[in-house]
């Protein structure tokens, strides 16, 4: 039972900067844009939470830093896409390198120190349920709010009226723009949101999941979010499931070194990465079934004047 | 009522592209002046001591030199992939495969003075590049799996395999258990070209590269199909061009020429194969390639220049004091300021004024 624990309350802990940034990423990709630079807003995020921090000793303060300077750094990203008509691609590379140096300048005094990790939330009975207590009821805010934030995503994705229109300026910009809806501004605000999301993402790792700051300490997971978007096929409940996985898959590294087997540390290490390979050769392989869901004019450049 | 409109360029100028990367070099400047600000460096000083101080010295430009050949090489691959909008992102990874290579070849035929040593092990990072970028290929073909996410994803699993590596089968059985290779015999290595400083024979494969490259842009078939299939890719169905032959070729072409790179690290400088076999040449090598207009002989200014941003950023921690993320973040606002000023390559702004407007309106 305990291992059963172990892996409930560990996923739920290390899915949730998955999470965060994922639901960003694809509400950004449903409006048509590819934002590339996940990685380094979250590492830009990271490290602005981690510093706002330790120097106002305010958690809220810490993730609303993070929050926005990933929105102003996505901000670029959009200038760059929808102004500049910039290559998605190229733009959103541009800005993760940008975030990457960012994030080690912002973190540079702040190398190698810790944080007391935000607390649990204090359910009072609930905790003491046994097993289920310590499953669920023994986590940080941030897990929750990532769990409603699954909610509230695909709530307003497929269920409102902008949604609709952000679903409406994905597949065709070109009609959308012609109907009179404001596809700058929609995208942009997608893109924003898109950005603040993998900022909170960002800081959750380095203020309440590992609570310290070390360069390059987001290792990968940013990429691994852009995987989770075609690995959920732009749907939010498949997308979530995705991160749980790779969520659950991380405590697979931790489980192997503590029933002390003899395999190779960085054999585990490759594991989320050989994982998110497989995972998009095998989803990806059924190509009407990617165009099918994808959005029609995901990466493509803005036409409209 | 006069305003700003935004319009088509009617043609395009030769020197346009020249134009706007000088314009992306000067914008970098002017962001990287508030940069140094914020570290209390005056900005005069801080830009001197990236972009001047560097260039003062022979050891500096040996440095630059040094700097420049994997950059150039890795660009000057990466660009041929880029025009056909086939984004390898992975150049890093295969850099250390071509270098693990390379190594196995340095450690299997310790103590020979054989000079076929150097050009095998060339060769054996070549090969190991292409495997690497092999593999995303395969996936990209046979698959559809977006070569973006699977280069970048290999470029991890490269990095572990290379910290397994040093940590075991090739580690230096006399090294005090340190995670490097053994230090390689004088024929394992590339010739140092001008004494007292480090630039060695390496840069040669670069150059070389880049002239095969102009031919291959400007007078191959091949390369003219691969660009038609990224800037239009339905026309280039049409016409029969094989999308799968250019994935192939430019993920072939590009992990060959970074596996190079790799070999150019651990037979130059480095010496052996070790943790740190690269400050992200191949990260770099993408913004070279898109800075360089993706042309090659515009790569080959592109590559020292970023291999000047590289050395004047160690010289920077040195004389002022700044740390050398500055590297990044310069790195990070070229590509930006490119990209934006790229805009008016195909587009211009101009400033209507009442009577222009007026006359236009009478024109229709």
């Amino acid at each position: 039972m305990d291992v059963l624990i172990f892996i409930v309350s560990g996923t739920l802990a290390a899915a949730t900067a998955l999470i965060f940034a994922a639901m960003g990423e694809l509400v950004a990709e449903k409006s048509g844009v590819l934002n590339l630079g996940i990685e380094g807003m979250m590492a830009t995020g990271a490290a602005m939470g981690f510093v706002a921090l330790s120097l106002s000793g305010s958690y809220t303060v810490g993730f609303l830093a993070a929050a926005v300077l990933g929105c102003l750094l996505s901000m670029i990203h959009a200038v760059l896409t929808l102004v500049f008509r910039a290559d998605q691609t190229a733009s959103g590379l541009a800005i993760g390198i940008l975030g990457l140096g960012l994030s080690s300048a912002i973190g540079k005094r702040y190398e190698g120190r810790t944080v007391e990790g935000l607390p649990e939330l204090d359910f009072g009975p609930l905790s003491d349920i046994p097993i289920i207590g310590p499953m669920f009821f023994q986590q940080d805010i941030m897990v929750y709010l990532s769990i409603v934030l699954i909610f509230v995503t695909w709530y307003v994705v497929t269920r409102t009226k902008l949604g609709l229109v952000i679903r409406a300026i994905g597949e065709s910009p070109e009609n959308a723009h012609a109907l009179g809806l404001k596809v700058r501004l929609v995208r942009a605000g997608c893109v924003g949101f898109g950005g603040a999301m993998a900022g909170i993402g960002g800081a959750y790792m380095s203020t309440a999941y590992t609570p310290l700051w070390a360069e390059g300490m987001i290792a990968g997971r940013g990429w691994i979010v852009v995987a989770l978007t075609v690995f959920g096929t732009w749907i939010v409940p498949r997308v979530a499931f995705g991160a749980y996985l790779f969520g659950s898959m991380s405590l697979l590294e931790l489980s192997i070194q503590a029933f002390g087997w003899n395999i190779p540390s960085q054999a585990m290490s490759v594991m989320p990465y050989v994982v998110t390979i497989i995972m998009l050769a095998v989803i990806s392989r059924n190509l009407a079934f990617i165009r099918l869901n994808s959005p029609a004019s995901l990466g493509a450049v803005l036409k409209i004047s | 009522m006069s305003r700003l409109v935004i319009e088509a360029r009617p043609e395009r100028s030769v020197w346009a592209p020249i134009q706007v990367s000088l314009l992306a070099v000067f914008l970098t400047c002017l962001g990287g002046s508030v940069l140094f600000m914020i570290y209390g460096v005056s900005p005069l000083k801080g830009l001197d001591a990236i972009f001047i101080d560097p260039l003062r010295t022979s050891y500096g430009i040996g440095e630059i030199l040094l700097k420049m050949a994997p950059l150039l090489l890795i660009a000057q691959g990466l660009a041929i992939g880029f025009r056909a909008q086939i984004w390898n992102i992975g150049a890093e990874g295969q850099l250390i495969v071509g270098a693990i290579a390379a190594t196995a070849l340095a450690i299997q035929f310790q103590g020979t003075t054989s000079p076929l040593l150097l050009p095998a092990m060339v060769l054996a990072g070549m090969i190991g590049g292409m495997c690497w970028a092999g593999i995303a290929a395969l996936l990209r073909a046979q698959f559809n799996a977006n070569e973006i996410l699977v280069t970048f994803m290999l470029t991890s699993v490269a990095l572990q395999l290379l910290y397994y590596l040093i940590g075991g089968p090739m580690r230096d059985p006399g090294g005090f258990n340190f995670p490097q290779s053994i230090r390689f015999d004088p024929a394992a290595k590339f010739p140092i070209l001008i004494e007292g400083t480090r630039v060695n024979a390496s840069i040669f494969i670069g150059l070389a590269a880049s002239a095969i490259a102009v031919v291959f842009v400007q007078r191959s078939f091949v390369s003219y199909k691969m660009s038609v299939g990224g800037i239009a890719p339905a026309a280039a169905t049409y016409a029969g061009f094989s999308s799968k032959k250019a994935i192939w070729l430019a993920l072939l072409i590009s992990g060959g020429a970074a596996g190079m790179a790799g070999v150019g690290e651990v037979s130059g400088p480095l010496g052996m194969l070790q943790r740190n076999i690269s400050p992200g040449y191949g990260y770099a090598g993408i913004i070279v390639a898109v800075l360089g207009g993706l042309h090659p002989i515009g790569i080959i200014f592109a590559s020292a220049l970023m291999a000047l941003v590289y050395v004047g950023g160690d010289f920077a921690l040195l004389s002022v004091g700044v740390p050398n993320a500055v590297t990044g973040i310069f790195q990070g606002m070229l590509l930006t300021f490119y990209l934006a000023c790229s805009f008016l390559l195909t587009s211009r702004i101009r400033w209507i004024k009442p009577d222009d407007l007026k006359q236009e309106a009478m024109a229709d």
